[in-house]
């Protein structure tokens, strides 16, 4: 019996990351995203039915100025988070991580101006998400946009402590590679929501 | 497994005393419970699970053996390490996963079929008295839940994590800490969810959970948030494996397999991923609408308001109809496994049924409003997915004479395991005629909400899964455990099985036809539904009895069953190719794979499998491309086998994640711990080095 154990048939390890070939983890987090494509297309889709069928507060009430600044504070954290990846694929230890927690404070200002919208809307506003429909799809599909939002801080904090312990550089970055990949799938969904909810 | 020595005996009956006194204590003395047939179940559940627990935690320190089992028979001269509780908490190895799944599903199948049970009792004879209609859709909507969720779906997730990681030649899964997630996810959601027996009721408005009726006014205890959250966990805990599958499928497959030469298993377990992947957002979106609706009081769901209840209806079916395919896929993967290699033939016509199973797939997300056809759509959109759930038979019906076509002329050996599949093939040719005649939408409109879909779907899924599921247990019991189930016994449980299962199920199709209604708690004499409800019920108690053989064969075959070698069945995938159970690195040495039957290549290199010659030119391109960049050996041969290291954060962020959706019906308090708990074991897992 020929001896042909492969190094691809054990758990993904040893080698280098790569960015080329296309990783164990990579193809999970790819794979997982496009299940919450699935998600947030059906949250889409009730907002937009129902949007149009509710009645009392809408759209014009919302705050788009602030909520546009909200948008540019994301698309930045992207950059940011890119710009970590760049650095640890260089090993750059201290950029790397100086633009990991620009990105933490970017994504948690975006979370806090949400929430500051929120107050608004609903103190003085009168938007409930028990009051009318349109409340009731847009607290529900921003708030659980601002859920990943969240668990996707949690994730960085949990990058950044392990970039402190010394855990990632050049020969391994693949974790900030998929926080990132998970990061700018949910800056992608806040554009969508961005133009579907408040510009249109 | 040795016989349970007496200090063992000793301290579980110790401990089932102490479990009955505390549970007798907590539902009597605390909680009051009113029915006491109820309240004698639900006190011994909980006190066969407090005995459990004592006697686990004790099994070190007393040194009882609780879990010297399943071990090679023939171990290469080591130890095996011993089992420890510890180690079944912290293992992230795919077969002691397989294990945990197979074991807590079987659980629940007690669960649900004693449920069942009380169900045929209570509609006997018209009339019936043994529980009250509050009872009654508590006992349905759990029988229901528990059976997909928590008997079905893990059963087919627990056989799909021991064997098809096995049959593609893999060590492990490709995310093993994720695997073990998903494992104590499912357990957690499944506690969590039968937890409401307990805390004001379990769910009551069907496994479908319609609204008005799963609306707060209409359920206004929590049970409804049960399911709901319960769900919520279990739904997570799938999507988990599914990427796992996928994975670990598209790119940890032993050298040589390409996709034309993955056991069919495989194939079904595949693309019943993607099916997981993409439908459960769509439940999950829906009961979200509807955990908000009955908590913070929105109208996504009430029409008075502008909502529409038909959004329940459709986001459920979305999901629910692709749960169907998601149920049957992976059983009838079984079934293309056992079938050739009991009729000595290689399967018919694979590529047939690797096509059928991708179609199946896609189009099973085309003809959820068959479940709709009663709420008043236009006529073209009843037409167009009554023509869609026709067609979709077709895929269907490519299998099934692709399994009669392997049996045709094959030199059948009648092992139990193939009685099941053989009994799969006839019994789902049965509900699939009752399902190509309710996808006729006159006819439909006639039964649905009758006996008569009853009828079907237990013909699909207890005949159709169930069977597939019976089937793949009695056929890798050797593998996972070393010891072959008793096949005298195997036959008597089959037979008896399979006449309780036509005696239960066949007079609904009457029953549904003479109109008696789904979900009725009791139906007045006179109506002429008496005789087939009676036969139901009598062949309800059949088909217990046969289950509680199986356990049995179970129990006696794991102590003193035959021994099993690697290859009790003569097969041809990999699975066989290593000892049984299989050591934890599962292979020592992989035998080359150049065709779908490695094995067999392997006994008969005078005639082996000839390689694909009558694949499209394109694909023969792509196999060749597959075959040459993936044929090669390794470099070195290993000195060192490196296994992904057994990891405490999974099982934490499972309790972190139950806690804190539990804390939305219990107390904020709880979902503020939970969180904690989750964000810590979320870092934790970062952190760990997994090298």
């Amino acid at each position: 019996m020929t001896v042909t154990t492969s190094a691809e048939t054990q758990a993904p390890t040893e080698t280098h990351d790569h960015t080329e070939t296309l990783d164990l983890r990579k193809l999970g987090m790819w794979v997982f995203l496009s299940s919450e494509v699935i998600f947030f297309t059906s949250l889409i889709l009730t907002f937009l039915i129902y949007k149009d069928r509710s009645t009392g507060v809408g759209q014009d009430i919302l705050n788009i100025p602030l909520t546009g600044l909200n948008t540019f504070i994301l698309i930045v954290s992207s950059l940011t988070m890119v710009l970590s990846l760049d650095a640890a694929m260089k090993d750059r230890q201290r950029s790397m991580k100086l633009w990991l927690l620009a990105t933490i404070i970017l994504g948690t200002f975006f979370l806090s101006v949400q929430g500051y919208e929120y107050f608004q809307l609903w103190t003085h506003e009168g938007l409930t998400p028990a009051g009318n429909l349109f409340g009731s799809a847009f607290y529900t599909l921003t708030g659980f946009h601002g859920t990943h939002v969240l668990i996707g801080v949690i994730m960085l904090w949990g990058l950044l402590i392990k970039a402190l312990l010394g855990g990632f550089g050049s020969k391994n970055f693949l974790p900030i590679e998929l926080v990132g990949l998970y990061w700018h799938f949910v800056d992608l969904v806040w554009i969508l929501i961005f133009t579907l909810v408040y510009l249109l | 497994m040795r016989r349970p020595s007496k200090r063992l005996i000793l301290v579980f009956l110790i401990s089932l005393a102490i479990g009955y006194a505390v549970s007798w204590g907590i539902m009597v003395g605390v909680l009051a419970t009113e029915f006491r047939l109820f309240g004698f179940v639900n006190v011994s559940v909980i006190a066969a699970l407090i005995a459990f627990i004592i006697v686990t935690f004790l099994d070190g320190p007393l040194n009882l053996g609780t879990f010297d089992w399943p071990q090679p028979v023939e171990s290469e001269g080591e130890e095996p390490a011993r089992e420890t509780v510890w180690s079944w908490l912290v293992t992230v190895d795919h077969k002691k996963i397989g294990l945990m799944y197979i074991g807590t599903s079987l659980v629940f199948l007690l669960v649900g079929g004693l449920e069942a049970l009380l169900i045929r009792l209570q509609l006997v004879a018209p009339d019936g008295t043994v529980v009250g209609p509050d009872v009654y859709n508590q006992l349905l909507t759990m029988h229901g839940t528990t059976m997909v969720f928590l008997v079905v779906m893990p059963l087919l997730a627990g056989m799909g994590n021991y064997v098809a990681v096995l049959m593609v030649g893999a060590r492990d899964m490709a995310f093993p800490r994720l695997n073990a997630l998903s494992v104590w996810l499912l357990i957690c959601g499944g506690l969590l969810l039968n937890s409401s027996f307990l805390a004001g009721g379990a769910p009551d408005a069907g496994w479908f959970a319609y609204v008005p009726l799963s609306s707060q006014p209409y359920s206004p205890t929590s049970g409804m948030d049960f399911w709901i959250l319960g769900l919520a966990i279990l739904g997570t805990s799938s999507i988990a494996t599914a990427i796992n599958f996928v994975v670990t499928i598209l790119r940890m497959r032993a050298p040589g397999m390409s996709l034309n030469r993955m056991p069919i298993f495989v194939w079904t377990i595949l693309v019943q991923s993607f099916l997981i992947l993409f439908a459960f957002p769509s439940f999950t979106v829906a009961t979200i609408f509807l955990f908000f609706d009955r908590s913070l009081g929105t109208n996504f769901y009430v029409a008075s308001e502008g909502g529409n209840p038909l959004l329940w209806q459709h986001l459920f079916w979305f999901f629910g109809h692709p749960e169907v395919y998601i149920m049957i896929l992976p059983a009838m993967g079984i079934v293309s496994e056992i079938i050739p290699v009991f009729s000595r033939k290689p399967i018919f016509g694979y590529v047939a049924i690797a096509y059928s199973t991708v179609a199946i797939g896609f189009l099973g997300f085309s003809v959820w409003a068959h479940h709709m056809f009663a709420v008043g759509m236009p006529i073209f959109a009843n037409a167009a997915f009554a023509g869609a759930s026709m067609f979709i038979a077709v895929p269907t019906a490519i299998k099934i004479f692709n399994w009669i076509a392997t049996m045709w002329g094959g030199s059948i050996r009648t092992s139990t395991a193939f009685h099941f599949a053989a009994g799969f093939v006839a019994m789902f040719i049965i509900g699939g005629l009752s399902g190509i005649m309710l996808a006729t939408v006159p006819i439909d409109l006639q039964v649905t909400d009758t006996y008569f879909v009853v009828a079907h779907l237990h013909y699909v899924l207890f005949g159709g899964s169930l069977f597939g599921i019976f089937g793949g247990l009695y056929y890798w019991f050797p593998k996972m455990t070393g010891r072959l189930l008793d096949e005298f016994q195997g036959k008597f449980q089959f037979w008896l099985m399979f006449i309780g299962f036509n005696l239960t199920f066949f007079p609904m199709h009457v029953a549904g036809l003479m109109g008696m209604p789904r979900r009725i708690y009791t139906y007045a004499p006179g109506l002429g539904w008496e005789v087939a409800n009676l036969l139901s019920t009598l062949g309800a108690f059949v088909l217990g009895l046969s289950v509680l053989i199986f356990l049995v064969n179970v129990v006696l075959s794991l102590m003193r069953g035959r021994v099993a070698q690697a290859d009790p069945w003569d097969a041809w995938t990999l699975e066989w190719a290593t000892s049984s159970p299989p050591p934890a690195y599962n292979f020592a040495e992989l035998p080359p794979v150049n065709s779908r039957r490695p094995l067999w290549d392997l006994k008969h290199p005078e005639d082996p499998d000839r390689p694909m010659h009558r694949l499209p030119r394109r694909l023969r391109e792509a196999d060749q491309r597959v075959l040459t960049t993936r044929s090669e050996p390794a470099a070195a041969p290993e000195t060192q086998i490196h296994l992904p290291p057994p990891s405490y954060w999974p099982i934490t962020m499972a309790v972190g994640l139950t806690l804190t959706l539990a804390g939305l019906i219990f107390t904020p308090v709880s979902t503020v711990v939970g969180l904690v708990i989750f964000a810590v074991a979320m870092t934790g897992w970062i952190i760990e080095p997994v090298h």
